[in-house]
């Protein structure tokens, strides 16, 4: 069973209390359609866990199947470091089918962040580190496709699908 | 599942076609370590597929100096279909002729369908095999084992 060798830390991007009993861990890519299949499944999981469990996003983009996936992690992670990290991932996941420069700006702009600044972020690759960090850690954990779950730590090799992701979560809770 | 040759084997030698025109020997590859990747066939669905994760991993592995290298019994054409259409950046090697001899070489044949099986293998600069492992058929095997495997490699 492969696991979680990252450990999260608040560094990462996440959402619910930090003392929570289960944390779920994503590696995921904006512009993976199965992610984008993900994106409603989580939010129904959150509401469904509560304060019972925290979520953690880390960006696996696939660079070399998906043209966009990579700046739309380094827009997010730009929008992060301006203290809009969710925002900009729920948008990014709601226009998927968008992704690129434009949506980007608009995106941006939307949320009272600096178009300007954004694009020159995004030609400067100030986020790149902070996205290939999170790919290679990834890598290490078995990361081997997207989106890939970890449930406190170990990954989670199922479907899914709200039923099987939140019986899982169940179980992890009930021990 | 078949029995793969294990860590500590030397790795057996073999001249494989990656196109039409290219052919790759493991001897040439002397002096770095190699991933040899044999998997069942081109044209598996795309997310999930593991040559295209290892594609995206490259970087990761030339940190190490890897060359990785892709090998099923599908042909060359068929390979330069599949390279072309997932912008693979690593060759496909293709144990076409006689069929399957290097997958059985390494114990990683599946005879009951004709393919390889889901098998890796990192070779040390030597030739000698550092690390083997055999997957489930349907199960992608990620890279986190070839990428512990690289780091346990002597420096």
């Amino acid at each position: 069973m492969a696991e979680l060798r990252v450990a999260v830390t608040s560094k990462d991007h996440m959402q619910g209390p930090e003392d929570a009993p289960v944390t779920l861990v994503e590696y995921g890519d904006y512009q993976c359609p199965y992610c984008g299949q993900a994106y409603p499944i989580v939010k129904r999981i959150q509401k469904h866990f509560g304060k019972t469990l925290r979520f953690v996003f880390r960006n696996f983009p696939l660079r070399e199947a998906h043209a966009h996936a990579e700046s739309a992690a380094e827009t997010a992670e730009f929008a992060g470091a301006h203290g809009k990290f969710w925002e900009m991932h729920d948008l990014l996941f709601e226009n998927q089918e968008q992704l690129g420069g434009p949506l980007y700006l608009e995106l941006a702009k939307k949320l009272g962040l600096d178009p300007a600044a954004l694009k020159q972020s995004l030609a400067d690759g100030q986020y790149r580190n902070r996205v290939d960090s999170d790919f290679a850690g990834g890598t290490r954990s078995g990361v081997n496709g997207t989106p890939t779950f970890f449930i406190n730590g170990e990954r989670h090799d199922g479907p899914f699908d709200y039923e099987t992701l939140s019986h899982a979560i169940q179980g992890v809770t009930a021990q | 599942m078949s029995n793969v040759l294990p860590a500590g084997t030397s790795a057996p030698d073999f001249t494989l076609a990656a196109t039409p025109d290219q052919k790759f020997s493991l001897r040439d590859l002397r002096g770095q370590p190699v991933i040899l990747a044999f998997y069942p066939a081109d044209w598996s669905p795309v997310c999930g597929d593991q040559m295209a994760l290892y594609n995206e991993i490259l970087p990761e592995f030339q940190r190490f100096g890897a060359k990785l290298m892709g090998l099923s019994v599908d042909g060359v054409w068929c390979h330069r279909a599949f390279a072309d259409a997932r912008h693979l950046h690593f060759p496909l090697l293709s144990d076409f002729e006689p069929k399957g001899a290097v997958s059985r070489s390494y114990g990683a044949y599946r005879a009951t369908d004709g393919t390889s099986e889901r098998a890796l293998f990192v070779i040390d600069k030597t030739g000698t095999i550092a690390w083997s492992y055999c997957s489930a058929i349907d199960v992608n095997p990620g890279a986190d084992g070839i990428l512990d495997a690289l780091d346990a490699l002597p420096k």
